[in-house]
């Protein structure tokens, strides 16, 4: 399969990679809240963390 | 050894910090695979060419969307029988990663239906159904914030979200009911091409991807959450308490 | 004196039953004090009612298709905007916290209030049903099976959502109740509309109806003991 077959997917592209891309997108963002969400936490508790 | 020393948030917290990594390398490598063979040795489909592609993602989406339900529903059922605060933050570490697959489930469903049945929308039974479990979620999530009192939040959405899980299976009996009623025993607008063997293994490397995504997300929010929520607990104290112990 | 005539008789045990009935009383004596709430909530059912027709236009045709469910998804909201009374004043003045101290079953004093909550705002749905369902040009039949629906599907509703009423108790935000309780409420909107659908087409209501007999019986069973125990959460 050539990069232009690849990309133009039998000519479905913006469903199959508008799909990909949002999977893509939502998981990077959930990421990046969950660790700013964490990260923010640390901070408010003043570095103080349980450990083992 | 004593899994129970666990149950406290506090010294959950490091073992959830530990296994998180680890998850999240495991889902990235399932993902790398998975990927490769959605997207580029899988074989094109003769019914519905390169557009079956989207099942990869939309099938893992929607089982975890399922999945994570009941695993949230397993944990509110914990907290309720044994008072437990972890088990709760546990639930709510998982609720918007679940309501973000469901998201996910519908939005990749469109896409899929648009070129293969010419509609984003058709109000069939799965997809009408993942909706309503959307709002299961965002019910669920909405009735935490609204509440300020931790404890009456965790309480109060355990049973909501055991409600809810009870009534899922009468839901979607139902709306399959209402489907069939009102389209006659019609295309099943959900069914997959005949499955080659390597398709179902790119379907089940993007599951066990989305699978171990999810914990290590919901592991990492819920060391968050024990931090917001138990600020005020001693923890120096209780660490150094716990190491003079181990000695 | 015998030493039996001088010890003084134990009282007996209240049962379940005594507490229905006590709550049902307390209930409908109070909600027919303020009678003219009731007319303004069964009101806003015929407006809904009428609404839809206003909105697609007047064809007689579409507006019999539309029928059953437009006359269902409004009684859904009927009684979606009646729920909050349920609770609201007991829990407000202190009542709901000495009925969870009562010696009576807190799931059977719970009971007894939804019913009396139906009494005074399902049933009149129900009453008033076959004459919107004239205004949508639904035949005979169709209305009785309507109004058949309504009379087991309106108690299911104020069972279901006695538990999202409980669960929101003193909370400011009421269209948090309506996100909680309307996807719950699904099966019995489908099960109802599709009744008539049913006897529209021939094919008899009967598999519908039991259904939502069927969903009634689990939700006498299940929603007090589940409104009870929410109730005891918002209250502790």
């Amino acid at each position: 399969m050539s990069v232009a077959e690849f990309v133009s997917m039998g000519g479905y592209g913006f469903y199959v990679w508008g799909s990909y891309a949002a999977c893509v997108l939502a998981i990077a963002a959930e990421i990046v809240i969950v660790r700013s969400r964490f990260a923010a936490a640390r901070r408010a508790a003043g570095g103080r963390e349980p450990s083992a | 050894m004593n899994w129970f020393r666990f149950a406290s948030p506090a010294s959950f917290y490091p073992l959830a910090g530990r296994l998180a990594p680890w998850f999240g390398g495991a889902a990235a490598l399932f993902a790398a695979a998975g990927l490769y063979i959605g997207l580029v040795a899988a074989p094109t489909d003769a019914t519905q060419g390169d557009a079956y592609r989207i099942i990869f993602v939309h099938v893992a989406a929607a089982w975890m969307s399922m999945f994570i339900y009941l695993v949230m529903a397993f944990w509110c059922a914990v907290s309720l029988m044994f008072n437990a605060r972890l088990a709760a933050m546990m639930a709510q570490a998982l609720a918007p990663t679940g309501a973000l697959f469901t998201a996910l489930a519908l939005v990749t469903g469109a896409l899929w239906g648009k070129p293969t049945w010419g509609t984003y929308w058709a109000w069939d039974a799965r997809m009408t159904s993942e909706l309503i479990l959307l709002f299961l979620y965002l019910g669920y999530m909405a009735l935490r914030q609204a509440i300020d009192e931790p404890r009456r939040a965790d309480r109060a959405s355990a049973v909501l979200a055991l409600v809810g899980a009870i009534n899922v299976p009468i839901i979607y009996f139902s709306v399959k009911w209402w489907n069939t009623l009102h389209q006659g025993a019609s295309v099943s607008l959900t069914s997959a091409p005949t499955m080659a063997a390597m398709m179902l293994t790119g379907m089940l490397l993007m599951a066990l991807a989305a699978w171990f995504y999810s914990i290590a997300i919901a592991l990492t929010r819920v060391r968050a959450i024990i931090l917001e929520r138990e600020r005020h607990a001693g923890w120096v104290g209780e660490a150094a308490l716990a190491a003079r112990g181990a000695r | 004196m015998t030493a039996a005539q001088a010890a003084p008789r134990p009282l007996p045990a209240p049962g379940a039953w005594r507490g229905v009935a006590w709550a049902v009383r307390r209930d409908l004596r109070l909600a027919l004090r303020s009678k003219a709430e009731l007319g303004v909530q069964l009101l806003f059912y015929v407006i809904v009612a009428t609404l839809v027709p206003l909105g697609v236009g007047p064809d007689s045709v579409l507006l019999r298709a539309l029928g059953p469910g437009v006359l269902w998804v409004a009684a859904l909201l009927a009684s979606l905007l009646a729920l909050p009374r349920l609770f609201a004043m007991d829990f407000a003045d202190g009542t709901l916290e000495q009925m969870t101290l009562s010696p009576y079953p807190l799931p059977a004093l719970i009971s007894g209030k939804i019913a009396a909550h139906w009494l005074a705002t399902g049933l009149p749905l129900v009453a008033v049903s076959p004459l919107l369902g004239l205004q949508f040009g639904l035949g005979g039949d169709e209305l009785v099976v309507l109004a058949l629906g309504l009379l087991l599907g309106t108690p299911t509703l104020s069972l279901i959502g006695a538990v999202g009423a409980a669960l929101t108790l003193g909370l400011r935000n009421g269209a948090l109740l309506a996100l909680l309780v309307l996807p719950l409420y699904v099966p019995v909107l489908i099960f109802g509309a599709g009744a008539v659908d049913a006897v529209r087409t021939g094919l008899g209501a009967g598999a519908e109806l039991s259904l939502l007999g069927a969903g009634l019986l689990g939700a006498l069973v299940g929603a007090p003991l589940a409104a009870a125990a929410a109730a005891r959460i918002a209250i502790d």
